[in-house]
């Protein structure tokens, strides 16, 4: 085994192993529909459910390289576009990852976009209606998408502010998939494909999920995620007691409340 | 070397000043004689103590040093304190003739003390039963105190305090065992028999509920083998003796069938008669007791109240679905629409996932009749087959079964209760702790008034406003050009010329050529707390509206969010805190007509405003969180809420909000407030108005200072 890693560019990196994606619902055929017609795609959900492994599984499937961007309050759209640089006494325009993505028929998924700045979001608009341009004032020109490039977005309704809601005319130039956690059976598998713990404590870290969850609300904001259900099941598959596992990794992670925190502590002590 | 005794002299001048002798006439020579014996510690700790009950009641205090002898001859220190301090409680809590009581009856506290010392207290622990069961169970099971433990399937009851075993940590697990098996009473149907025929005979009754325990255990193995442990525990702790008399049972053939997964509490019910001990084990310590008439009456109003809900809910159902089947819809049938249970598996029964079937077409139900069906479920194993007929027009009233709306304002009409309230601690500086749940606040509306207020007072301000208005604009957060940047989104005409006559003399090209636009978000989230006791009726009142409509204008230009609250209330058990604007709400006519409409009302307590502020708080995200109080004077209640205790506590609440990352700010324009803001705010942190007329202005001014 080398240690040293390669240096790709995203636009050249294709996902050549099938990752795991355990489908919930009719999500990859419409997908892989919405691909076919050029229309943008927007994912709904709670964190932790998916929706990223969704994207990998969808590069992989379409065999499209997968960029992606984490959307913060700072990102500009330059940030997304492109922006000049000097090198070499000379100014050099360079492309952001968007701008990369529509030149190579990339898929690209703008995670949390809400997030970013209003002004930023609205530069995906020609792109995300049936022009699919991207325009680049800086530079005068008019990027035009292949038929392989696709844009997605992901959005959590969940616990975004009044003022963080997506913006109407952002939202229905998308075609929503809506993602939530599986039903309990589903779940348990995902979590037994994901870590190989046995049977029984995958179900029961599943039944530990449904606790949280159903205390969303009165005094959780959230509850365990599959993702975290996957992390706990690690912990347990190399040697950690499943209470140890669920307060760590589970219980933690959803809550800072010290009364919460015990109470939390005692129904996965109650069912392991 | 220790410091000389006190003589008796001394002793009772100390106690005439501390207990006022020329007024409570009380006979410091009686307890002078006792305390003189004392060593110089003792004498001082009784003393210091005797002062700091007396800041609660000087009667009181007298019998404390009357019966400090005996208390120190058997207890420690520790215990004489806390024995004073449950006395000063119980005058909070109940008045003097309780308080004086527990003062005379040692042996009563001492014996309390202990119970208290490792008992689990409800008033404690129900923070973290209510979220336990809550998860156990899947839905809104609630939680109160009894005399005894029982459920009547959506309260769980439980004693406000447990204290059979030794240590605290046991007593807590007694109580968490006794939740779920309350909770698994009601989840794998004990109740799901005829319980009438229990109703005159306690002793077939015991004997349900030991069979019952037999039953539930194994349930509770299956599925919580954690909690089954616990309750192993709590046997042997406890119940040692009992052991061969369960074992006995379990010989038994007919008993053993209760193990089974599939076993219902029918079974139970039904060998009752059948078996035959010589000893019957004791009900166990966790099970608390079954309350047949409270069971069947909250079992008939669900029952019914559920039958209705669904039904109703199936009607709709089937409307949508003929909806859906032609374009228009076909008029009402006299027969009602029958609904059948497709993927009827024990898996998805078990979880309430099941669809409806009507007319051979799959209906997905949606989630509110998903949750009628799991209740349904748990009550009776099944739908019962008779649910499943859609309900005919008018059938069903739903209004009849709908819970009586609350109306805040009524609450305190009647018996006082705290539903739908928020209570709070409050800080005790005397006694120099929290009292637990003190305080009892509720948000109220402000009916709007739509008068000639506001426009009076934008004509009135109108000079003022236009400075205002200029001043802010220069404030708010405005796009700037950042130049000679490392990357930008253009070009730096002058920078660049620069550069490229810094590389035509030979030096290298800077890199800094380009120009940024670079917004500042100006993150502030603001609330103005503003004072509404009576004490502001009149022209500060005025003022106050005043400043609040000057306020809102200028926040609107500079676009930072804010929200406005008033507050006053009466004693710690009405505090009121009245909502003008929410963070949420825009400033529009309506809330100019609520501050129209901001009326004086009582006194003011603010400790617990500030903490219910705080609290809010959290739920905002902003870098700058500030909390700016208008007020007219100390803070100051009906109660004891008076002098340094308010601002003590006022204090303590300020420290709290600090320390959660709020920036406390007070505007007062009580000439006196130099002797008591600096202590409660800090020096830098509060600005006092000398005169009133300029109350608008300033406010906008210091709003202006402390956000640049
Ligand atoms: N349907 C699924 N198939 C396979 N794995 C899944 C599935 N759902 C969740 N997981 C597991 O949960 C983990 C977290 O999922 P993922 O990172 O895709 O969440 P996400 O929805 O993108 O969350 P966030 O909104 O926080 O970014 C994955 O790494 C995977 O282990
Ligand atoms: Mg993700």
């Amino acid at each position: 085994m080398t240690m040293q890693s390669k240096a790709l560019k995203p636009e050249e990196y294709f996902i050549k192993d099938e990752p795991f994606y355990q489908s919930i619902g009719e999500e990859i055929e419409v997908f892989e529909a919405a691909y076919r017609q050029g229309l943008p795609i927007l994912l709904k959900g709670p964190t932790g459910c998916g929706k990223t492994r969704f994207m990998e599984h969808m590069a992989w499937r379409l065999k499209r390289p997968l960029i992606t961007v984490s959307c913060h309050d700072d990102l500009t759209s330059s940030d997304l576009v492109g922006r000049f640089l000097i090198s070499g006494g000379e100014t050099v325009w360079v492309d952001g990852p968007l701008a990369r993505a529509v030149r190579n028929g990339a898929i690209c998924y703008l995670d949390e976009v809400v997030e970013a700045r209003k002004d930023t979001t609205v530069v995906i608009h020609p792109l995300a209606d049936d022009r699919r341009v991207l325009p680049m004032e800086k530079v005068g020109e008019l990027l035009e998408a292949t038929p392989e490039f696709c844009l997605t977005i992901s959005y959590n309704p969940g616990y975004q502010s009044v003022m963080k809601d997506l913006k109407q005319s952002t939202r229905q130039r998308f075609v929503a998939l809506e993602f939530d956690y599986p039903d309990a059976q589903l779940e348990a598998e995902i979590i037994i494909k994901e870590t190989g713990i046995e049977d029984k404590t995958a179900q029961q870290l599943v039944k530990f999920a449904h606790m949280t969850r159903d205390l969303k609300g009165s005094g959780l904001d959230e509850g365990a995620s599959t993702r975290l259900l996957v992390h706990a099941a690690k912990l347990i598959v190399d040697g950690i007691k499943p209470v140890t596992a669920c307060k760590t990794a589970i219980t933690q992670a959803i809550t800072d409340d010290s009364d919460m925190l015990i109470a939390i502590n005692e129904l996965s002590s109650s069912l392991f | 070397m220790s410091r000389q005794s006190l003589t008796e002299a001394q002793i009772i001048e100390f106690l005439d000043k501390c207990l006022e002798v020329e007024f409570s006439f009380v006979k410091n020579e009686i307890p002078a004689v006792d305390i003189v014996k004392q060593s110089r510690p003792h004498q001082d700790f009784i003393l210091n103590l005797t002062q700091r009950v007396a800041a609660t009641n000087i009667e009181l205090a007298y019998q404390f040093a009357v019966h400090s002898k005996q208390a120190l001859e058997e207890m420690d220190l520790l215990m004489v304190e806390a024995w004073a301090m449950s006395a000063t409680d119980q005058y909070d809590k109940q008045g003097l003739y309780p308080a004086m009581s527990a003062i005379k009856n040692l042996d009563q506290f001492i014996h309390t003390a202990h119970v208290k010392a490792c008992g689990a207290v409800f008033e404690e622990e129900a923070s973290i039963l209510l979220p336990f069961i809550q998860g156990l169970a899947g839905r809104k099971l609630k939680l109160a105190e009894a005399e005894q433990a029982y459920t009547d399937t959506e309260t769980i009851f439980i004693p406000a305090i447990t204290a059979l075993f030794e240590t605290k940590k046991e007593n807590f697990l007694h109580y968490k065992v006794t939740v779920a098996y309350l909770w698994a009473q009601i989840q794998f149907g004990s109740f799901r028999v005829d319980l009438e025929i229990l109703s005159n005979d306690p002793d077939k009754l015991n004997k349900f509920s030991v069979l019952e325990n037999i039953r539930l255990e194994a349930c509770l193995e299956r599925e919580l083998p954690g909690l089954y442990r616990d309750m192993q525990i709590l046997k042997t702790l406890f119940h040692p003796e009992h052991e061969q008399d369960t074992e006995n049972l379990l010989s038994i053939e007919s008993i053993q069938a209760l193990l089974h997964e599939n076993a219902e509490a029918a079974h139970s019910l039904d060998i009752i008669e059948n078996i035959k001990v010589d000893q019957w084990p004791e009900v166990y310590c966790y099970q608390g007791t079954i309350q047949i008439d409270q069971v069947a009456t909250i079992f008939e109003r669900r029952i019914e109240k559920e039958k209705a809900y669904f039904r109703v809910a199936l009607s709709e159902l089937a409307n949508e679905q003929s909806n859906k089947q032609d374009d228009n819809p076909i008029e009402e049938t006299d027969e009602n629409s029958a609904f059948k249970l497709a993927n009827k598996d024990e898996h998805t029964k078990q979880s309430g996932n099941i669809d409806l079937e009507l007319d051979g077409e799959l209906i997905t139900p949606p989630e509110h009749v998903r949750e009628l069906m799991t209740s349904i479920i748990v009550d009776f194993g099944e739908i019962p087959p008779e649910y499943l007929f859609a309900a005919g027009p008018g059938e069903y009233d739903l209004k009849k079964y709908q819970e009586e709306e609350i109306n805040p304002n009524d609450v305190w009409k009647g018996t006082y209760h705290e539903e739908g309230a928020e209570i709070y601690n409050e800080w005790n500086f005397k006694r120099q702790y929290y009292h637990k749940n003190w305080c009892v606040l509720r948000e109220l509306e402000i009916k709007p008034v739509y008068d000639d207020f506001v426009a009076d007072t934008l004509n009135k301000h109108k000079g003022l406003l236009k400075s205002l208005r200029h001043t802010f604009e220069v404030l708010r957060g405005e796009d700037k050009l950042l130049k000679r940047q490392p990357y930008g989104d253009d070009i730096d005409i002058d920078a660049l010329v620069d550069a490229l006559a810094d590389t035509k003399s030979g030096m290298e090209m800077s890199e800094r050529v380009f120009t940024k636009m670079h917004k500042e978000d100006r993150n502030v989230a603001v609330i103005f707390m503003v004072d509404m006791s009576g004490s502001t009726r009149g022209w500060i009142n005025e003022a106050e509206r005043e400043s609040l409509i000057l306020l809102a204008e200028v926040l609107e230009i500079l676009g930072d969010r804010y929200a406005i609250y008033g507050f006053s209330g009466m004693t710690r058990k009405r505090c009121e805190l009245y909502k003008i604007k929410t963070f949420d709400e825009n400033y529009d006519d309506e809330i100019k007509a609520r501050i129209s409409n901001i009326q004086p009302q009582d006194y003011t307590r603010m400790g617990v405003f500030i903490r219910h502020i705080t609290k809010m708080f959290r739920d905002v995200e902003a870098s700058t969180k500030l909390l700016i109080t208008l007020s007219d004077g100390k803070p100051d209640d009906y109660d004891t809420y008076r002098g340094e205790y308010g601002v003590e506590d006022t204090r303590q609440a300020l420290y709290e909000a600090h320390r959660e990352g709020i920036h406390p700010f007070c505007i007062t324009i009580d000439e006196k407030a130099r002797d008591y803001l600096p202590h409660m705010y800090g020096a830098a942190n509060y600005a006092v108005i000398d005169d009133i007329a300029k109350l608008p202005q300033k406010v906008s001014d210091i709003y202006r200072r402390i956000t640049s």
